[in-house]
């Protein structure tokens, strides 16, 4: 009953504390050196050995794509450096996503902790400016489809089927995409942080009715450029390859990561003493969120994969078949994992409402999706861009650390901010007796 | 829920407005009152809280549905396609359950579905023969009732009445079955 606890005081100054800020740089310095030692390794040709092996095993299961010029150590480097930028892209652009259909639905029950969601898009320049440098530095070992002898019928490279999607596969409208997508994104989130942080100051219904307007005018955008910046970001490494669910597919994966990532940060804040006004239904709603979109996504998958599975024609099974026995089988550890991680553990760990409602099960659940969609494009990206040079190294684990360091600190710094609980939302008294 | 086929004399205080009712459900289980039900055109949030009712089995009764469904699409498809008339489809094996996930998927949640409708039925007692137990008629449409079983009481006929009349009851009736 909603009469039964007292409204805990509105005024929640969060405090990036200098230990905090200590650890992030330690972990990003961490995450520098271990690259360093990974690169260094790579450089020097050690493992080298290894990977020879795996391409006898591998044979040509990779020969469609096989257009990829002599490879060099630093392509490992930088698809990584790619998967963690696209990977943190949907980690930040799912809070703008989430605040958006809220705003749309007129949900009032999440305004208790929509400062989380509306902090995370602020990294999105980061990984904007990662993605562009990665693309203008090494496009040309990651994406088989920059090659120009590709389009060229004189040339012993000419691929029709690739120069069919010249139109938008090119470069000059890919950097545009990737430009709008990024600038497209961020704009509408400052818009909708401004009105946010004003409402905090004057109050009223005027900011609230405006940012239903703007989240609306995100979701259409973010309708089309969710399946599109999917299609540049993932799936045109596997040039050849497509598949029409797959726009579906990685949003199903950014949303899920998203949410994963909402849930750990109000259950970390609430377990630092702070939102004091998030009670367990807040928590059983985000478990329940959690819990339909791992299946969601699982859906997405499965139906994917069933349908290539059973229609067996050659050109889509190869992507399953490079990723399950390929490449001497390095990739079938991640491709299971990804599917453990993803479904088979959020979905009996939140099975009860109890789990839903305890802090430890929805750590864990939070924990086992973030990781876990980690590996979702970690088997998406890799096969495509390094092939049999894959693997888990120290490069893999420091670029995580990095990435991962950086987007804590950006949160942080953007909870900071503001007041953790936005004071003057019109919605806020729903959210405060929330009861299910 | 509870005593459907009940028989005995029943004590019925009409109440008017949902917030008094959910009040009224604490104020007469303070004075030491045995509810029997209480009757709602439309769900009370918290209502169970407050008659302390156990939590509820439905999920484990829909969980051993599912599961005769899941059970009984394994069955079909593995009878039917290794068994009965085996077939090479797409060169796959004559079975492959992964082929056969959404039948299973299917028949898993239409078990589910007509299993607990019958639940729905059995446990409320309703059904094209049975009589229902009707406390009052007004519960359908904009009155709420709560219903006392004065064989489970120990408490008197009249002071059973004024604890419902002074927890806010608008009128209290008698129902005989």
């Amino acid at each position: 009953m909603a009469s039964a606890h007292a409204i805990p005081s509105l005024d929640e100054e969060f405090e990036f504390t200098a230990e905090s800020k200590r650890r992030l740089i330690i972990g990003i310095g961490a995450g520098v050196a271990l690259v360093a030692i990974g690169a260094y390794l790579l450089a020097s040709g050690a493992g080298s050995h290894e990977t020879h092996e795996v391409a006898h095993a591998a044979g040509g299961h990779e020969g469609h794509e096989a257009g990829h010029h002599a490879y060099k150590w630093t392509n490992r480097l930088w698809a990584n450096v790619w998967l963690n930028a696209v990977y943190f892209t949907g980690a930040s652009v799912i809070g703008m996503f989430f605040l958006s259909y809220n705003y749309l639905a007129q949900a009032g029950w999440s305004s208790a902790f929509k400062r989380i969601p509306e902090a995370m898009p602020a990294f999105l320049p980061f990984t904007g400016i990662a993605i562009l440098a990665v693309f203008l530095i090494a496009g040309h070992d990651l994406f088989h489809w920059t090659h120009p002898g590709l389009y060229d019928p004189s040339s012993p490279e000419f691929d029709p089927i690739i120069n069919g999607k010249k139109g938008f596969l090119n470069t000059p409208f890919y950097l545009i995409r990737i430009v709008l997508y990024f600038g497209l994104w961020y704009g509408l989130w400052r818009l909708l942080r401004n009105f946010s942080l004003q409402e905090d100051l004057y109050g009223g219904t005027d900011y609230y009715e405006k940012s239903i307007k703007f989240g609306t005018a995100f979701l259409v955008v973010f309708g089309v450029t969710s399946s599109t910046s999917a299609w540049d970001f993932v799936m045109s490494i596997d040039t050849h390859w497509f598949s029409t669910m797959f726009g579906w597919y990685t949003l199903a994966s950014w949303h899920v990561t998203g949410l994963a990532i909402i849930t750990l940060t109000v259950v970390t804040l609430k377990e630092r003493g702070y939102l004091k006004i998030v009670n367990e239904s807040h928590l059983h709603d985000l478990g329940k969120f959690m819990f339909a979109f791992s299946i969601f996504w699982t859906y997405v998958w499965f139906a994917q994969f069933m349908l290539i599975y059973y229609a067996n024609l050659p050109e889509e099974t190869i992507y399953y078949r490079e990723r399950f026995s390929g490449y001497g089988g390095i990739y079938k550890a991640p491709f299971f994992i990804n599917l453990i991680l993803n479904f088979v553990f959020p979905f009996l760990v939140l099975m009860t409402r109890d789990a839903k409602r305890t802090y430890i099960f929805l750590k864990l659940a939070a924990w086992g999706i973030i990781v876990g969609h980690y590996f979702d494009f970690y088997t998406n990206i890799m096969p495509g861009t390094v092939g049999e040079h894959g693997g888990f190294g120290p490069i893999e684990f420091g670029m995580i650390l990095i990435f991962a360091c950086g987007f804590v600190w950006s949160l942080s710094n953007q909870l900071t901010k503001a007041n953790l609980i936005p004071k003057n939302h019109p919605m806020l008294e729903e959210s405060l007796h929330h009861d299910i | 829920m509870s005593d459907v086929n009940g028989n005995g004399k029943f004590l019925v205080g009409i109440y008017d407005d949902d917030d008094v009712v959910l009040k009224a459900v604490k104020d007469v289980k303070t004075a030491g009152v045995r509810i029997h039900e209480v009757y709602s055109p439309f769900p009370i949030h918290g209502l169970d809280v407050a008659l302390g009712h156990p939590r509820t089995r439905l999920g484990i009764a829909a969980f051993l549905f599912g599961l005769s469904g899941t059970t009984t699409a394994l069955l079909l498809t593995a009878y039917t396609e290794s068994f009965d008339w085996p077939m090479i489809v797409g060169g796959k094996d004559s079975y492959s359950p992964i082929v056969y996930v959404p039948i299973i998927f299917e028949l898993t949640v239409l078990f589910c579905a007509l299993g607990m409708v019958g639940t729905f039925l059995v446990s409320n007692g309703l059904g094209p023969t049975v009589k229902p137990l009707m406390y009052d008629l007004r519960t359908t449409d904009n009155k709420f009732a709560m219903t006392i079983d004065l064989s489970k009481n120990t408490i008197g006929e009249g002071d059973i009445e004024q604890i419902l009349r002074k927890s806010g009851a608008a009128e209290v009736n008698i129902k005989q079955f």
